[in-house]
């Protein structure tokens, strides 16, 4: 009986135009365009100079700002007018070089420049003051051993960034954005799926027929499981082909821990069309739902910095978990023995969700 | 076939099916007649399997609608009042899988449905969404049947078909009646009700009576008087101001209405005369399961 019920369920799916361009223009929106709209790297910054003393000191501090790829300048006179500028948007950051800058450097004594960030924006003006302090600070060790000086004991860091050397945002981005896409996509085609048959009246016929009800679940889980297999190829192909981006571990893994995770997805959309007796009502929920489990899943913010009563909610996102799972193979190429409680978590939601798709599937409505 | 005893259901304060006790034959025609609001769906929908009673029993074919729900559903056929197949496939794909969910064949029932799907077979090719109404019903009904069902469910089956298509699909039930499928058949036409072995008269969750609709004319306790004039807007008036008049409704061209035993036709002609009608003339006539409908349901 399996066997008819999906041969339905394919040929709606294949005589559905939009649905088989959604299945090819999710992946290509989400993988090859949101990577560089996530982007949280901060670049760019307007640089609003004030030099008070035209020395060649503040110049070549000035240049060395302008000479690094964070910032651009915006050259001007009075600390009024690039307070001005700041309001208006043009600039981020204010440094303003004092007059007697060179000299008093010159005798010995400490330089002075002022620093102001517009933080607004509160990433783009802590990071951007940041990365102007240590360039100042960088400029004062130059200076140093000019002047031969190196009186006190110098201390050199040198960081490297494991897994992803360059520090590249986009290839952190990527392996969560292919969770987002399996989420949206079998999540709301599930929802949509039964809710659409309750609105065409269609399950009231299937009702009377002896089809059990997990067998009728079956029947809709597995076409959105193969539909939900075939975005994650398109959206790691599309991650090769754009981004030069391969995973670095194996991708029977991604395939094992993505098949659990479409599984519980699905299931969660079905939950959600159960309860629902229309589209409008499956989408406000599912709307809702998802925008929770995207904020909460480590996928823009880390988990690490949210509150503690946040954090141990989060131990009930599914989305969390293939997250995690995508970024360790993608990045570090992690096997699945390290990655079992990732695996059971994942497992548990599949089993729940689809064990309460069926029971709440009632065929007495 | 049909054996229904005490059955309640109510959503909220709304008693849609109340007290319901009625049994339907081997091979019968049973129609159950109503308005809108009647509680026919809901009692369609109970028996069907889809909708748990509040109290009562219900048995098809011996079987009770709660604990064999599932060997209930492989005997019966369900036609809902709204159209509820797959539009997004073709006639023959949907008759195709209603066979095979009853693991069953289109070949193996075709001659149960023949008559009515051959009138639909030139659009085989075509989405179900596409037909006409007629079309679509007559689809419905195959699909229905293919599984070669006891009892035939059949919820308003004619409601928004043309008058046309409504008679040759009580043509085609007459036609089932003979292979031995006994058919619960609703409908808020009257005039279909005369074509049923026995109908129940539905309103507000109740039967007001069941019997042959023969008998149901029979049993008409009064006379029943058509009355014309010229002006029949005013008349309608002056009918009920008349003290005399029991009952009076509309009744397409002609008012239906019945005496109370101290008047007679005659007083009323001259009643309506002194009030300058024109025209009048009263008869007497047969009533209709219609008349006795509105007379039961006063």
């Amino acid at each position: 009986m399996l066997k008819y019920l999906l041969e339905k369920e394919f040929k709606q799916i294949f005589r559905n135009a939009f649905l088989l361009r959604m299945l090819i223009i999710m992946p290509l929106m989400t993988i090859v365009l949101f990577p560089y709209v996530t982007n949280q790297e901060v670049r760019n910054l307007k640089l609003s100079v004030v030099d008070h003393d035209h020395s060649v000191f503040s110049s070549r501090l000035i240049r060395k700002a302008d000479a690094s790829a964070y910032f651009q300048l915006v050259s001007v006179s009075s600390y009024a007018q690039a307070l001005g500028e700041v309001e208006s948007g043009d600039a981020d950051i204010i440094l303003e070089i004092p007059r007697d800058f060179e000299r008093d450097m010159q005798r010995g004594e400490p330089g002075q420049v002022m620093l102001s960030a517009n933080s607004v924006d509160g990433t783009r003006g802590a990071l951007g003051s940041q990365y102007l302090s240590s360039i100042i600070a960088d400029f004062g060790t130059e200076l140093r051993e000019e002047a031969g000086i190196t009186a006190s004991p110098q201390l050199r860091l040198s960081a490297t960034y494991r897994f992803n050397p360059t520090l590249d945002y986009k290839i952190f981005m990527i392996p969560g954005l292919i969770v987002v896409l399996l989420t949206l996509l079998c999540c709301a085609l599930t929802a949509l799926n039964i809710v659409g048959e309750k609105e065409a009246g269609t399950i009231e016929q299937i009702n009377v027929t002896p089809v059990p009800k997990s067998l009728f679940i079956l029947g809709k889980l597995l076409p959105n499981w193969i539909i939900g297999l075939f975005a994650l190829t398109f959206g790691m192909t599309f991650a090769w082909a754009i981004h030069g981006l391969v995973p670095a571990g194996s991708l029977l893994t991604i395939l094992l821990f993505a098949g659990c995770y479409i599984l519980a997805a699905s299931g969660m959309g079905m939950v959600i069309s159960n309860y629902s007796s229309t589209m409008q009502q499956a989408m406000f929920v599912m709307f809702f739902f998802l925008i929770i489990l995207l904020l909460t899943s480590g996928l823009f913010t880390p988990i690490a910095s949210m509150p503690g009563w946040m954090q141990a909610c989060t131990v009930v996102n599914p989305l969390k978990y293939l997250a995690e799972v995508m970024r360790l193979v993608y990045l570090k190429g992690s096997g699945t023995g390290e990655m079992l409680p990732q695996l059971f978590a994942l497992c548990a939601f599949a089993v729940v969700f689809n064990v309460w798709a069926v029971v709440s599937y009632r065929k007495s409505l | 076939m049909v054996e229904v005893n005490d059955l309640s259901k109510s959503y909220g304060a709304v008693n849609a099916v109340r007290d319901l006790s009625f049994s339907v034959n081997r091979g019968e025609l049973y129609g159950i007649i109503g308005p809108d609001g009647a509680g026919k769906t809901t009692l369609f929908r109970i028996l069907t399997t889809l909708l748990l009673a509040d109290r009562g029993t219900a048995r098809i074919a011996g079987l009770d609608v709660v604990r064999d729900y599932r060997r209930i559903r492989q005997l019966i056929g369900y036609m809902p009042g709204k159209f509820s197949l797959y539009q997004d496939l073709t006639v023959e794909e949907n008759l195709q899988f209603f066979a095979s969910v009853f693991n069953t064949t289109i070949e193996e029932n075709y001659y149960l449905v023949e008559d009515i799907y051959k009138q639909i077979e030139p659009f085989r090719n075509r989405l179900a969404g596409k037909l006409s109404g007629g079309m679509k019903q007559k689809l419905a009904l195959s699909c229905a049947l293919i599984h070669k069902p006891k009892v035939l469910f059949l919820d308003e089956p004619t409601t928004g078909v043309d008058p046309v298509s409504r008679k040759e699909f009580w043509g085609m039930l007459l036609k089932l009646k003979q292979q031995d499928i006994t058919i619960l058949v609703s409908t808020p036409y009257m005039d279909e009700a005369k074509l049923c072995d026995r109908i129940a008269l539905m309103q507000g969750g109740r039967f007001l009576e069941v019997d042959t609709p023969q008998h149901i004319i029979d049993h008409y306790p009064e006379t029943l008087w058509s009355v014309r004039a010229k002006e029949m807007h005013r008349l309608l008036g002056d009918l009920r101001s008349f003290p005399g008049t029991k009952t009076s409704f509309s009744f397409g061209e002609t008012y239906h209405i019945t005496l109370g035993k101290s008047s007679s036709p005659e007083s009323l002609q001259r009643y309506l005369e002194e009030r300058g009608h024109r025209n009048v003339s009263i008869q007497p006539i047969s009533p209709s399961v219609e008349d006795c409908f509105m007379l039961l349901s006063k």
